[in-house]
């Protein structure tokens, strides 16, 4: 029986040429408009580690206290970063699996041959357990150990991208850079490795950006040659000695944190270790109000920090509003075209077909023309991503791309959304008395 | 014309008219709220910085092996490398003038603090107003090219240098007319004295420029024209120079000043992409955003126009053929062509307009929600109407082609197949 529908279908459909283009043009161009919007929506609001997401946290301690408040969009959140003295703090009580204090560095690098320009290079100073907090990929090497931290190692772990201007891409495990004037011993290479949103610092990336990490080199080590903090510095006073060192003892807020707490009694422990500190710290009266600490785990996190772009929010919602005009427009178009068909439909009812035959019938033109409106629906939306490439900002539109689980759902939502629009249309087919189609004829 | 034969023959086409008037209702919520966004978004991207922003060039550049900013010593010796480089940029060809500046307006990369009137407010709190530093040399109003409405400018004498992280106040200070109107709303403010960051040093206001957008892009919307001006060279490893060049030397400025620079001191980092900028590209990068969020959503709106326009043709093609032979029974009793057209543009006018009346409650509760989850502004009354008569025009348009169509159907088809 279906293939003779499917007979029926396709002649019908030929016998109006022009209503069925018009059909599937309206079904391929709403599909393709909501899915471009739908890729950049995935591709900004997507889970940058999936795996360990959920065991990945960012502490927040209020250490501003009530005048940090009452600003613009205050929430009642503590500061988003870190003061150096309860970075530290933290990072010497050492309560969770893995913990990192991370600043952002831009030093320069002197090439060892001669000739070539230096090279400015982002990074950021870390602890060891970063690595494998982050699930960092390695290609050559690994990350240097808590001796090293404990020593202020020289010791530093490369991007792919330098190792490529620096080694052509070798494994230089071992071998020595000059970064800023000194010499570090490269003890990794990473692969390609620009996680989206940047999920371990989102305080300086605001989630997106093109660049990724040259370097990382150990944090007291970055700190005890002065490497001064190249990211965002957030002040609620003014720092009462000057230089990178009275930022130090100021309670300016500069460094990221993350933790990795592997199950719920963890995240409780450590939640209770984050109100005893700031209790502890409201008994020596260096803070003068009660403890207002978060623990979000990453999600949770990028939510609050607003990491997916408004405008983004925005297009998807103004595309899937286009798309239910266009199921709107086939319903209308599709009803007119059944409803031609009523003699047609009285001759098939008249010589015994159940109404269940009529629905069959229908609902498979419907899902035809969503089939087709869905390939070219597939087509726009190639063109779609590309337009976004051109018009939208490199950070975010770099992200959007075309995958098959994209084209599945393309074509998905085109036939689904047709045969929904069908619906109606073929309810009002197989309600065609027989008698009044066959008298009048 | 009378209404009673349209609407009773709508009567029996309950679910057309219902799906052309929720089409209706729908584009006009969809279209306005567009419309509304593509015009804002344009209006943003228009506003002037205050800055002459032709032939302006940003250089960023960083030392290598620089000596540290945090000992006097090193700061005077960074200072004498800034020196240096400003010297070198002023002797190249095509260049008008040259400053040493921390950032631009559009740049993204912004020194905040606060203003206020009375010395040690705490920063965010509301005696302060939330500005953008502009630390520079005396060369900086020339080179921005901004206009200067009271006071004078800073005097080369009274230019001096600080290390980035030293906390130091100015005596002396430059700023903007909407920053002393929001500070002095009723005096004049060259002469006051106000106190930055909260310090209890006092600064000077000498001078008022007209305008100077801050470099916040996006975040800084609610301070974008209180800028201050601050007569200091910053030494840090890197540093930032403006330049001025001819007209129409622009480019050539642009391509050598890397090597003129690299050629006086190699010791040094300059970004391909980001090291040389000209203006127009910051401005560009900055509203980058923004444009494509208009240009997303005028396709979107074409894309409704079309669809709509189309499903409108559609549907009453199908009616005019529904009833083709009513159509011939009507110009045989004595109808006119003209009749016949105007029967179509009436009953498509009220389907419309029925639509039309949803869709401006529609487009309010948009914006609405709009305005609740996503921080836009509330969109004005005429946008609704301009686009109620929007989608009515098309409609008319539509629904031209198959009236005519029908208006063409011969009087004979009333005595054929009856």
């Amino acid at each position: 029986m279906l293939g003779y529908y499917l007979d029926l279908a396709v002649r019908s459909l030929k016998r109006s040429p022009g209503l069925t283009v018009l059909m599937i043009l309206i079904i391929g161009f709403g599909v393709a408009a909501s899915m471009t919007s739908y890729s950049v929506f995935r591709a900004v609001s997507g889970d940058p580690i999936p795996w360990k997401s959920s065991h990945l946290f960012v502490p927040q301690i209020e250490l501003w206290g009530p005048k940090g408040h009452g600003g613009d969009g205050d929430n009642g959140d503590p500061p988003d970063a870190m003061d150096y003295t309860d970075a530290m703090a933290l990072m010497r009580d050492h309560r969770a699996k893995y913990q990192s204090a991370m600043y952002v560095i831009s030093p320069a690098v002197v090439p060892a041959q001669s000739g070539m320009h230096p090279i400015n290079v982002t990074g950021h100073a870390v602890y060891n357990e970063f690595f494998p907090m982050t699930d960092a990929p390695f290609k050559y090497g690994s990350g240097w150990n808590a001796a090293d931290d404990d020593q202020r190692a020289a010791v530093v772990v490369i991007g792919e991208k330098l190792n490529q201007k620096l080694f052509g891409g070798a494994n230089s495990v071992g071998k020595t850079i000059n970064v800023d004037g000194k010499d570090y011993r490269v003890v990794g290479v990473l692969e390609k490795w620009s996680p989206q949103p940047r999920f371990y610092d989102v305080w300086n990336t605001g989630g997106f950006t093109t660049s990724s990490d040259d370097v990382f080199i150990p944090f007291q080590r970055a700190i005890d040659v002065n490497m001064a903090n190249d990211g965002n510095t957030n002040c609620s006073e003014t720092p009462k000695e000057s230089g990178f060192k009275g930022l130090q003892l100021s309670s300016c807020v500069w460094i990221a944190f993350m933790v990795q707490l592997d199950n719920a009694a963890a995240v409780d422990a450590y939640r209770q270790y984050l109100d005893g500190y700031a209790r502890e710290q409201q008994h020596s009266g260096r803070f003068n109000w009660p403890p207002n600490n978060r623990l979000r785990d990453l999600p949770a996190y990028l939510d609050a920090e607003h990491v997916v772009p408004t405008d983004t929010k925005i297009s998807l919602l103004v595309a899937l509003g286009l798309l239910m005009v266009c199921l709107v427009n086939t319903a209308g178009l599709l009803l007119a075209k059944f409803l031609r068909r009523s003699g047609e439909i009285g001759v098939r009812r008249a010589l015994g077909a159940p109404r269940s035959a009529i629905y069959a019938q229908f609902l498979i033109e419907a899902g035809i023309v969503g089939l087709s409106g869905g390939v070219l629906g597939l087509l726009l939306t190639g063109i779609g991503i590309f337009g976004v490439g051109w018009v939208l900002p490199k950070d975010i539109a770099n992200l959007a791309h075309v995958d098959v689980s994209l084209l599945l759902l393309t074509l998905l939502v085109a036939v689904v959304a047709t045969v929904l629009a069908g619906i109606y249309p073929t309810f009002r087919a197989s309600r065609v008395q027989p008698a009044w189609q066959l008298k009048s004829n | 014309m009378n209404l009673h034969p349209i609407l009773a023959a709508l009567r029996k086409h309950k679910a057309g008219v219902v799906l052309i008037a929720l089409q209706i209702a729908l584009t006009l919520a969809i279209v306005c709220n567009a419309v509304f966004i593509i015009y804002s978004r344009v209006e943003k991207v228009n506003r002037p910085t205050g800055l002459n922003e032709s032939n302006l060039l940003l250089v960023t550049q960083q030392w290598v092996n620089a000596p540290s900013a945090e000992n006097a010593g090193g700061v005077q010796q960074l200072d004498s490398l800034l020196r240096q480089d400003l010297d070198t940029l002023s002797r190249m060809p095509d260049v008008e003038s040259v400053a040493s500046i921390n950032s631009i307006s559009l740049l993204n990369s912004s020194w905040t603090g606060g203003i206020a009137l009375k010395p040690g407010s705490d920063i965010p709190n509301k005696n302060n107003v939330h500005t953008a530093f502009y630390f520079g040399d005396d060369k900086m109003l020339a080179t921005l090219g901004l206009r200067l409405v009271a006071g004078r400018n800073f005097t080369a004498g009274e230019i001096g240098n600080k290390g980035m992280r030293d906390q130091s106040e100015p005596t002396l200070i430059i700023v903007t007319q909407d920053l002393a109107k929001k500070l002095f709303p009723h005096d004049a403010a060259v002469g006051k004295v106000v106190y930055l960051d909260g310090s209890n040093t006092p600064s000077t206001i000498i001078g008022v420029v007209a305008r100077m957008q801050t470099p916040a892009v996006g975040w800084g919307d609610n301070f974008a024209w209180y800028s201050t001006l601050v007569p200091t060279r910053i030494n840090a490893p890197f540093s930032r120079y403006i330049v001025r060049t001819r007209p129409g030397r622009l480019d050539a400025v642009a391509r050598s000043a890397g090597a003129t620079l690299y050629g006086a001191n190699p010791m040094r980092v300059i970004d391909e992409d980001e090291g040389i900028q000209r203006f127009d590209d910051i401005r560009a990068k900055a509203y980058r955003a923004d444009l494509g969020m208009a240009v997303l959503m005028g396709v979107v709106c074409l894309i409704l126009l079309a669809v709509t326009a189309a499903g409108i043709v559609g549907l009453t093609s199908f009616w005019v053929g529904q009833r083709h032979r009513q159509i011939g029974v009507r110009r045989a009793l004595g109808a006119r062509k003209i009749d016949i057209l105007h029967y179509f543009q009436l009953e498509n006018l009220m389907i419309a307009g029925g639509g039309a009346i949803i869709g401006i409650a529609l487009a309010v509760g948009l914006n609405r929600l709009l305005m609740s989850k996503f921080e836009m502004q509330s969109m004005p009354v005429y946008y609704v109407l301009v686009g109620l008569a929007a989608v009515m025009l098309l409609g008319q348009l539509a629904v031209f082609v198959p009236a005519r169509r029908a208006s063409n159907v011969p009087p004979v088809v009333a005595t054929r197949s009856v």
